[in-house]
Parts: C-alpha cells; structure tokens; sequence
C-alpha cells in the first residue's frame, strides 16, 4: 500500500511528463479504492451513482467472484467525464499504481481528442447521478417492480440505436405549412409543356393519370410512418410509442446512456492501444526505476497476453500505433510506397521523414476502430504478428485456422467491428397491415440472430409498444418474418434468400 | 456506497434464487451434483434471468493470433445450431449461474422451510488449520514459489550484469530461492456425525440405490451446511452388516435376505467407540424396501428404544418402493414409534419424493 501524498506526488510528475509527450487530457482525479469498492464501481460501468438495477448486482457478482478465485482483476477504472474520474486500487505496489496512472492519461487524452466522443456528455457523472435520482422517484411513485419491469424491456432494446446520427441528419426537417404549399403547387402542375394542339400527343390521357397515381402514392409514402427506415428504434419507440409520460422519461434516460457508452465499445482497439502506447512509453523513459523494471515488464506483458489462438485487443492496437509510428517515421506512406512492389527495396525504405508522433495523434484524433482498421492494417504487419482468420467447422463443431491471407483477415476483422457487433435493425413501418403493428427489419450481413432471445426481445418490444411486432431476418438462407402478437409466437416464411 | 451494490445485488440473488427454487426438484432429483463438496461450484442453468437483445449468434469465424498451419483447429464451438425451429430450444438462452453447495444447501434449507439446526451443548472443539498466506526466504522445497524465486533471480542478474539479452537463462542461487509460508489459524468447530445405513439385500436394484444416493446427498449437504465439521459413515447391510466407504456405499450389489437390527447393532457399536454422545450430534439413517424378516423387526424396535434413540438426535427411516414392492417395516416403525419425535419415516417411490423425504427429516431441526 502506498501513501496518498505518495501518490499525489507521483500524479503531478506523470501529469508533467503526459504533457510533454503531447497528451491533452481534462484534469483528472485519482481514487483510492479498495477492491470491493472498485468492483461495485466497475459494475455500474464507473459510475457508482446509476439507478439501480439487478443487471447491476449481477455484473457485481461475476466480477466478486473472479476476483475471489483469482481469475481477473480490475487494476484501473477511468469514467470519460471532465474532470476525469479514474479509480486506483489502494492494495496495489507504487510501480503498478504508476502504470495505471500512466494508462489513464493516455485514455483521458483519448476521450478529450477522439472524435467519436465529441457529443458525449461530459458531466456525466452528475447527469448519471440525476438519472438514478429519478428512478428512484418513479419508483416510490409507481411501485418498484412496475419501473424494474420496465427498465427491463428498455435495456433489451437498448442496442438498438444508430451509432452514425450523431454526425449524420438523416431525418427530414419539418416543413412548414407554406413549403407544403409550394410543394404542392409545383406537383399538380406536372405536365409536360406543350400548346394546345399538341397536349393529347404531348399529355396523353393515361400519361396524366399515371403521374396522378404517383403522386398519390407519394402522398401516402409521406404519410406512412417513418418515412425512411429508422435506424435510432428507441427514439421512434419515444416518439411513438404509447407511453406514460414517466415511462417515456425512463426510455429517453436508458437511451442517452446508450448513446453515452457507445463510443467505447467503437473504439476499443485504439482506445486501449493508445492507453498502452502512453505508458510503455512513459513507464520505459521516465518512470520506472531500475528496480521496478522487472515488476512493470511483467505486469505489462501479463495485460498484453493473450490466450494461444485469440486476439487481445490492447495488443492489437499497440502493435498497430507501434507500427504507424515506425511506417510514419521512414515515409512508408504516399503514392510511392504504395506503388513500389520490390520486396528488398520496401524492406530497407527509409526517407528518414520522422513524423511518426505526429501520425500518431492525429490517428488517436480521428479513427474508430473500424476506420483504423480498415486504413492501417498492412499485409506486412498480418505476417509479422501472425494473425489468421478461422471458420466454424459445422462437422466436428470446431473452429479451424481457414487463413492467413491479408483480404481473409482484414474482411472478418472489420465485420467483428462494424456497428461494433451490432445487428443493425430498422422500424420499417409502424402501422402495418393497417393495423398499428410495428414492423421491424433485420439488415442480414451473413450471421443470423439468437433465434430465442430475438423472440424474448419482441417480447419486451410488445410490452412498450402494446401491439403486435414483427422483425424480418434471414434465418438458414430464408426470409423469415418472426411475430409476436401478444398472445402466441408466430414466424412465417417468406423465400429463399437468393444468393 | 457499499449499500448500493448491495441492494441490486440482494435483488439479483432474489431473482436467481426464484428462478432456482421453481425448478429445485428437477435439480435436486439430478443425479450429476453428487459428489461436489461444500465450496465446490456448480453450474445451475437458470432460464429467463439475463435480458434478451438482438444479438448475432454464433460467430462463423474470427481473427486469431498466433502459430499454427491452416485447418488446425483452435478452439470448441458451442453447438448451436440457429434454425427456424431453434425458438422451442431452450438451451440457448440460459444464463449459467453457478453457485456453490453450500449455497444451494442454503435454497434447498429455504424452499423446504427447513429449521436451522442448534448444535446440542457439545464442547467446541478447536482445530488449526494452516493458511498459506506469505512468502519467505527460507522453506521446504516442496513449498518453493517457482515464479518469485524465477523474478528474484531475473532481477539480481538483471542488477548484477549477469544477465545476457541474447541467451536469457536464468539461474536461482540459494538467495534467491522464496517459500510459501503459512500461518496456523484457529477453527472452532462443532461434531456431527452421520451414518447413513443401507439395505443391500437382492431386492434393492439400481433405481433404489439412486433414490437413495440422492437422498443421502442433499441430506450431507444440508448437514454440512448446518456444521462446520460433518463426518458421515456408511454401512450396508443384507443379512450382515458391514461399515464401508463412500464409494462401496453407492456401488454395491449384494443379494441375501434382510436383517435390519444387523445394521443397527453396528451402528450403536460405532456410536459406542468413536461417537460418544457428549461429543457428537449423531444423526442416524436407514433406508430399506421395508423387507425385513419376520422375528427381526422386534429385535430392532428394542434396539432403537432403547439404545439408539436416547443417544441420537435424529433417526430417519426412508422406505423406497422396490421391484417386489414395499415392504412392511414402514409400518411396524410407524405403530411402534408413533409419538416419539426423535423418529421420522418417509417413503420415497421415484425422484419426486426425494424433497419430500427431506423434508420430512429435517424440518425438525434437531
């Protein structure tokens, strides 16, 4: 254990040397915690004032009891707020409560710089603490298991959001009443020009009414509700959804924590990568001693390990910055480089260009891991790491190494990634068959759904939109339409997916 | 802060807990938990606990690290077969649960409403147990903490200059050997005994053994639970009897006729040398097809009232039903006993009664 004044003195000195290696981070605040105290905070997510919840309790127990049977433990916790909160493990050695500062800075860097976290809400600790403070009002108010049941079904959908509408407006203004107008106008006067001899050869009879008709059907298209598939479910859920005004405000509140939290889990790779950039870099310059090298050097390759066959994402995303850095710092980037296919010459390439630093921060500014993924992974770096891509075997139910080709590893790489794992599903239409039943579809990549949890989650779809829904998916090469109409579970086949 | 946690973690237990109890007889009457101890985990699938979402299912493939030639394989799939029918099979949206026998002890203690037992005024009997909680420079070698001795080692070559970057052998000298060490802490604890006593006579078949086993299980368990020291002895007995271990208990086959006093007589003799009463919570079961000879079952009436009853805190007589049917000690035990408190029957036909059983010989909390 060390003292806190240690630690304190400690802080400013990384700060320092954060600083001078570049990094730009909201002041942040080290916690001391005991082990208990890290694991309640870890299961809410960081944050220890969140409303409360069973899924809470339960994430609470997986991670007491990894801890207790020594299978894991949380060394560092760090919320994305400004100030930065970041929690330190008060039994831990001075050399590994230096990494973890070092650590945390790097990601503190990473939540002020990166552009995916630029809408979150960086009071969000206070925000969360505003959150659990409601739930718990509507709880005295409308009875605990009636506000548990319904943070039950919102936290099924909660998923169901779209990851890109915070950069992109996909949604059409409203018009006002004099834009109609105009619209309007300029749509009944569709015909083609012609005098007056000519407008029976020109605007035949059946042409006039064929445009007639397609003015109509865009008439009801406008009308039909959403107008466009709508990617963000639980907003058109809190838009539409016939709900209590309590029960919208939960659902408005689950959603702005999804949108809160979804950066990270789109990020992961680099977030982490650039966190352990940061403090191999500090660790290895600056702040180690010699007699704690050896103590660092274990705990760092200890958190770089990974499981024979498996992919460690911290590892992954410092070997590909590690990688950037050096490819930036001997010009192996431009038109060229790219061009130039001598293996010998590539090998010895070296401009001496030297901006790899520079490269860097301005990855860790503007990458997810998708993007990051998709411009930075080389075939070069593949062989040398030895990654592979494998395929499920259905015969023996095994997974067997199928590749190790750049495009095979590269494609499975970035469909692990995109919508970071996410199926992405759609409100199609919300009054379908004319009937107010919600209908939504599944946009199949190739990997089809949980069969039994996609019908416990029309389940709680049912319950907040109190009619029948529908989600179109492909399962087994089929278009299949699964339905819950409140009573009975019902799928219908509709053809074969063609390939 | 800690109320916190502890509120959605007390409501998380609560929900599991339900979810276990509703299906308790399903799992109790499982024959796989037997022979898991106290702090042993077990898996208890538990339907309908993690909230569904709209989630892919099993991944057809993924990017890994590291050797290996093409078509090798890496790792076991779950067997997961998506299907349009898949929606009736329950097996794939089951949350794993696991939780200890004690913990289960404890479920089974709350659903069958069984009394927490109050050790009779036994002395305490203080035990040490070794604690491996340190690490030292000096030890047995069977003790020797391989990974710091190799850490000391790497660090003084490392200081010392020793240590050569292309060929980084290390070598422990005797400075740089740890031990683990221990330290002996005091464990008071409180004695029972059970003796588990079983007819084996020919018409016993397999299916009344499992009954049994099952039995004898949960009872261990629930005992266990209730002290911290158990020790359970087995005997089986046809025409003789015979103390055994665990492992012969279960698997034996005999055949012969019946003499239950046979067993009884060896069971107070085991009470008389190892258990004394004011030393031990002796809890005494015999489980039979009720078969028992004609001119025995008087032998046995007399020695249960006046040897083994008086001494034991319990006595529990469970009747399975074999292939020949059930036989009439149940019955003989029943008129003869029927006021005394200290005796309990229960006849156990298939799996379903086993909670019952137990239920009937423990809800006394003696």
């Amino acid at each position: 254990m060390v003292a806190q004044a240690e630690i304190l003195d400690w802080q400013a000195r990384i700060e320092q040397h954060a600083q001078d290696f570049g990094l730009d981070f909201f002041p942040t605040v080290f916690q001391m915690v005991t082990f208990e105290q890290m694991n309640e905070i870890a299961a809410y997510g960081g944050f220890p004032t969140r409303y409360p919840h069973w899924t809470f309790g339960m994430e609470h127990e997986r991670l007491a009891k990894s801890y207790a049977y020594g299978l894991s433990k949380i060394y560092e916790l760090v919320v994305n707020t400004n100030p930065c909160y970041a929690y330190l493990l008060e039994c831990n050695p001075l050399v590994d409560q230096k990494l973890v500062m070092a650590h945390v800075y790097g990601h503190c860097d990473f939540f002020k710089n990166n552009l995916y976290f630029a809408h979150t809400n960086r009071k969000m600790m206070d925000e969360l603490a505003n959150h659990g403070m409601r739930i718990r009002r509507y709880m005295s108010k409308h009875g605990f298991e009636a506000v548990e049941s319904l943070l039950d079904d919102c936290q099924c959908v909660d998923n169901l959001i779209d990851l890109h509408s915070t950069f992109i407006k996909r949604r059409v203004e409203v018009r006002t009443a004099a834009d109609l107008f105009e619209e309007r106008e300029r749509q009944t006067a569709r015909r083609l020009p012609a005098s007056d001899y000519m407008e029976r050869y020109i605007n035949p009879p059946d042409f006039v009414a064929e445009q007639e008709r397609k003015l109509v059907e865009e008439e009801t298209s406008q009308r039909r509700l959403p107008e466009r598939p709508e990617r963000d479910v639980l907003l058109f859920l809190l838009e539409h959804a016939p709900l209590d005004n309590w029960q919208r405000e939960v659902l408005a509140l689950i959603r702005e924590e999804a949108y809160y939290f979804a950066p990270q889990g789109q990020t992961k790779i680099m977030n982490e990568g650039w966190a352990s950039f940061v403090h191999s870099n500090l660790m290895t310059k600056q702040l180690a001693t010699d007699a704690e090298i050896v103590d660092y050097a274990e705990h760092h390759s200890g958190t770089m390990g990974r499981r024979p066959g498996s992919l460690n994402p911290y590892k992954l995303g410092l070997e590909l910055l590690r990688d950037i850095e050096a490819r930036w710092d001997k010009g192996q980037f431009g038109k060229e480089w790219d061009e130039c296919d001598d293996f010998e010459r590539r090998r010895a390439w070296d401009t001496g260009a030297g901006l790899g630093r520079q490269k860097l921060f301005e990855v860790r500014k503007l990458y997810s891991d998708v993007t990051f993924i998709d411009e930075f992974l080389t075939p070069e770096f593949c062989a040398e790491q030895g990654l592979f891509a494998y395929d499920y075997d259905d015969d023996d139910n095994l997974y067997r190494i199928a590749s190790r080709q750049f495009p095979d590893i590269k494609r499975k790489l970035l469909f692990q990634l995109t919508n970071f794992g996410q199926p992405h599903i759609a409100v199609m239409d919300a009054n379908h068959e004319n009937r107010g039943e919600l209908y939504l579809k599944h946009d199949h990549e190739g990997l089809d759904l949980k069969m039994r949890e996609a019908r416990d989650t029309l389940h709680s779809l049912y319950r907040l939109w109190k009619r029948p829904v529908h989600l179109e998916t492909v399962v087994d090469d089929w278009n299949v339409v699964l339905t819950f109409t409140g009573s009975e579970d019902k799928d219908e086949k509709l053809r074969e997916v063609d390939d | 802060m800690a109320e916190r946690i502890a509120n959605d973690v007390a409501r998380f237990r609560q929900i599991i807990r339900g979810a276990v109890k509703r299906d308790l007889k399903d799992y109790i009457s499982r024959g796989e938990l037997i022979g898991k101890k106290g702090r042993d985990l077990v898996s208890i699938p538990v339907p309908y606990v993690a909230l569904p979402q709209f989630r892919f299912g099993q991944q057809r493939g993924g990017v890994g690290q590291g050797p290996g030639q093409l078509g090798q394989p890496i790792g076991r799939g779950d067997g997961e077969e998506p299907g349009p029918g898949a929606g009736s099979d329950p097996a794939d949206h089951i949350l794993e649960v696991e939780l200890t026998i004690e913990e289960f002890a404890q479920l089974l203690g709350e659903e069958l409403e069984l009394p927490h037992i109050e050790p009779r005024g036994k002395k305490n009997i203080t035990r040490e147990v070794a604690r491996y909680t340190g690490v030292r420079p000096v030890g047995p070698e069977s003790l020797r903490h391989f990974k710091r001795t190799y850490h000391q080692a790497l660090r003084r070559q490392l200081v010392s200059g020793t240590y050569e970057y292309d060929r980084p052998v290390i070598v422990p000298v005797r400075e740089d050997r740890r031990y683990r060490s221990w330290k002996a802490e005091p464990l008071p604890s409180s004695n029972a005994v059970i003796i588990h006593m079983m007819d084996v006579s020919g018409s016993m078949g397999d299916e009344q053994k499992e009954l049994v086993r099952i039995t004898a299980f949960w009872i261990d368990t629930w005992l266990k639970s209730q002290y911290r020291d158990v020790t359970v002895k087995y005997i089986t007995h046809d025409a003789e009897a015979r103390e055994v271990d665990e492992h012969t208990f279960f698997h034996t086959r005999e055949s012969g006729g019946t003499r239950i006093s046979s067993a009884f007589k060896l069971a107070n003799a085991m009470i008389d040398e190892r258990f004394p009463v004011t030393d031990w919570n002796v809890y005494l079961f015999h489980f039979s097809d009720g078969d028992n000879w004609d001119d025995d079952t008087s032998t046995c009436v007399g020695l249960l009232r006046d040897e083994l009853l008086p001494r034991c805190n319990q006595f529990c007589y469970g009747q399975v039903t074999s292939n020949w049917g059930s036989g009439q000690f149940l019955l003989d035990l029943f008129e003869q006993f029927e006021n005394e408190d200290k005796l309990t029957t229960a006849e156990i036909d298939e799996k379903v009664d086993i909670l019952d059983a137990i239920k009937e010989f423990l809800g006394k909390g003696r």
